[in-house]
């Protein structure tokens, strides 16, 4: 360790200053700071004191995410050949994941270090993020060169344009995703891109509870061949990283002890999603949509309610930063997401258009709060007096 | 010298100060008929035309048009001529009318046509005017040009309707590519145009205050 520590000090006048490779400073200062914690402290206000730098934020996400792609390693492989055993199902999964992780990477490190040399900023290791996300949330056959034109967009029209990594509006695996999602269509919907397997592909759980109007979703659900124990453990058909609730909810408990993410957007997505189920459930007898009968543990355990929820709405950027915003950002989405699943028949799955949308709105939220704040403050003064 | 102006009347609105890149105007239209490289050459002709005609129209009465009323004065102007090409493209490119539908009828309503007319040919001579209407002109054909020749080769994979990627790559012959189905929706076109406005301002270093 001390020799790394002497070679990384002994070549950095080389990258500061008049050294030779001194355009270069961000991706020295990224190998320096991922390995070793920086020393310097910020010149201007406002100084923060905390152990936990983004760094350190950011790749406690990655341990978090870790049981979800190991998961979805496995069960890529048990999809296509259930009886290959542990081993032989991880490397199946393996090799399908592994490329699409490089090119995931290697697409969104060219462009965020293009963006850090030519900006003069430093690296942000916030790719490593959104590179490992957008691939879980892809289905195992999506072509790699879709992969890199994906990050490409998340990375520079999700994040770059508006101001790098902390000024972005949207959550950039989200744009990533969704960029994928409307330029290639058969590569992200319909039932058979959900399997490396070319035949015997059954249905996704959601489209399932979808398929014949008038009868109950969940029942159509029961019918496919899942049980709520399959959906809750992940052996069932899907992205890389959604399918296990288990797997997520290790990460989601390692987010909250850490305090990385917040659990007032989780909260709120679970009150907001299990509101807008119940509704529905009221409603379901007086309309011929079978998703109406969905209960919101039914919703919790299908498709991507979970992942969404854990990993992408409570991106500390793009989300709310009030206290109570995020309660009413959390909100917001678990009833998009229940809206667009139950209402709009053209997605199957309403999350990532969710978060996205309640993305949009963060902004004005944390406004509203504020502006709440400062009327009830200056109530309570005026009442003082 | 009044030579060299008016060379820059028609120059300027093609590049620095183009309507669409810089002032943002007309983007309605460069959003819907761009989906293909013939409907947006044909949907640029139609403008240039208007946009000459009711700017050296306008600047031909302008003396005569009282101020209060100029607004109405100029619409009539421009919706004659709108109305004249939308009928020769009826007669004569029935097919390209059919897809543009509206959008001719909607020239009236393009801001840079009444703009131009109320910013420009209500204060300068005939000939300026026209020139102006025709760099403006050009100016929008360009971008709408540049946007659809993006869409119809990244959407459709084809220019003017003739297939340029080859059969053999998509994936239905046995090949790895598909059309990106993404510049075939609206928001397809914000992202090219954004591009374009973010390629133009790097270049001349604008920034919007």
């Amino acid at each position: 360790m001390r020799g790394i520590r002497s070679l990384l000090d002994r070549i950095e006048p080389n990258f500061t200053g008049d050294g030779k490779f001194s355009r270069l400073w961000p991706l020295y200062e990224m190998v320096d700071t991922l390995l070793y914690t920086p020393a310097r402290t910020t010149v201007v206000a406002p100084h923060v004191r905390d152990a936990v730098d983004m760094k350190r934020s950011m790749v406690t996400v990655i341990i978090a995410l870790l049981p979800a792609v190991f998961f979805g390693l496995f069960n890529t492989g048990y999809q296509l050949h259930p009886e290959a055993g542990i081993g032989g199902n991880m490397l199946t999964g393996l090799q399908a994941f592994l490329p699409m992780l490089l090119v995931s990477y290697a697409a969104g490190g060219f462009w965020e270090m293009l963006f850090a040399v030519v900006r003069r900023h430093d690296i942000n290791e916030s790719f490593l993020v959104t590179g490992l996300l957008l691939c879980l949330t892809l289905p195992p056959s999506v072509p790699l060169w879709i992969v890199a034109l994906g990050v490409s967009f998340g990375v520079v029209i999700g994040k770059e344009v508006t101001g790098g990594t902390g000024y972005n509006i949207f959550n950039p695996a989200l744009v990533a995703r969704a960029f994928i999602f409307f330029a290639y269509p058969s590569e992200m919907s319909g039932t058979p891109v959900w399997s490396l397997a070319d035949e015997m592909t059954r249905a996704t759980p959601l489209a399932a509870a979808a398929s014949v109007p008038g009868s109950n979703g969940m029942q159509l659900v029961y019918d496919a061949g899942y049980s709520l124990q399959q959906l809750f453990w992940g052996l069932i058909p899907g992205s890389f990283g959604e399918t296990s609730k288990a797997a997520i909810l290790i990460g989601a408990l390692l987010l909250l002890l850490t305090r990385i993410a917040s659990w007032r957007i989780m909260a709120g997505g679970l009150f907001g999603m299990a509101g807008t189920a119940l509704l529905a459930n009221v409603m379901a007898p007086f309309f011929q949509n079978p998703m109406f009968y969905l209960s919101p543990l039914d919703h919790l355990l299908m498709g991507s309610f979970a992942f969404g929820l854990v990993f992408m709405a409570t991106d500390p950027v793009s989300a709310a930063q009030t206290d109570r915003g995020r309660w009413i950002y959390g909100f917001l989405i678990g009833m998009l997401c229940v809206m667009i699943r139950l209402i709009n028949q053209a997605f199957a799955e309403g999350v990532m258009l969710g978060i996205l949308l309640a993305n949009a709105f963060s902004p004005m939220i944390d406004y509203m709060v504020l502006r709440q704040n400062i009327a009830r403050r200056k109530r309570a003064y005026a009442k003082q007096k | 010298m009044a030579a060299r102006k008016n060379i820059k009347t028609l120059t300027e609105p093609v590049g620095i100060s183009n309507p669409i890149t810089r002032q943002v105007l007309g983007i309605c239209s460069a959003l819907a008929v761009t989906v293909k490289l013939d409907t947006a050459l044909v949907m640029s002709g139609a403008l240039i035309f208007v946009l000459v005609g009711s700017n050296g129209l306008v600047s031909a009465f302008r003396n005569l048009i009282p101020s209060r009323v100029r607004i109405i004065v100029m619409l009539t102007i421009i919706a004659t001529l709108v109305i004249f090409i939308d009928q020769v493209l009826k007669a004569f490119l029935f097919d390209i009318s059919k897809q543009l539908s509206v959008f001719v009828g909607l020239i009236i309503t393009n801001c840079i046509v009444l703009g131009r007319a109320e910013a420009f040919a209500l204060k300068n001579g005939v000939l300026p005017s026209m020139l102006d209407g025709l760099g403006n002109g050009l100016g929008y054909g360009m971008i709408l040009v540049l946007v659809a020749t993006f869409r119809e080769l990244l959407g459709s994979g084809s220019l003017l309707g003739i297939p340029v990627v080859p059969e053999m790559l998509y994936t239905e012959n046995g090949g790895w590519y598909m059309n990106n189905g993404l510049m075939l929706l609206a928001p397809g076109a914000f992202f090219v145009l954004g591009f374009l406005i973010w390629a133009q301002r790097a270049m001349t270093n604008y920034t919007e205050e």
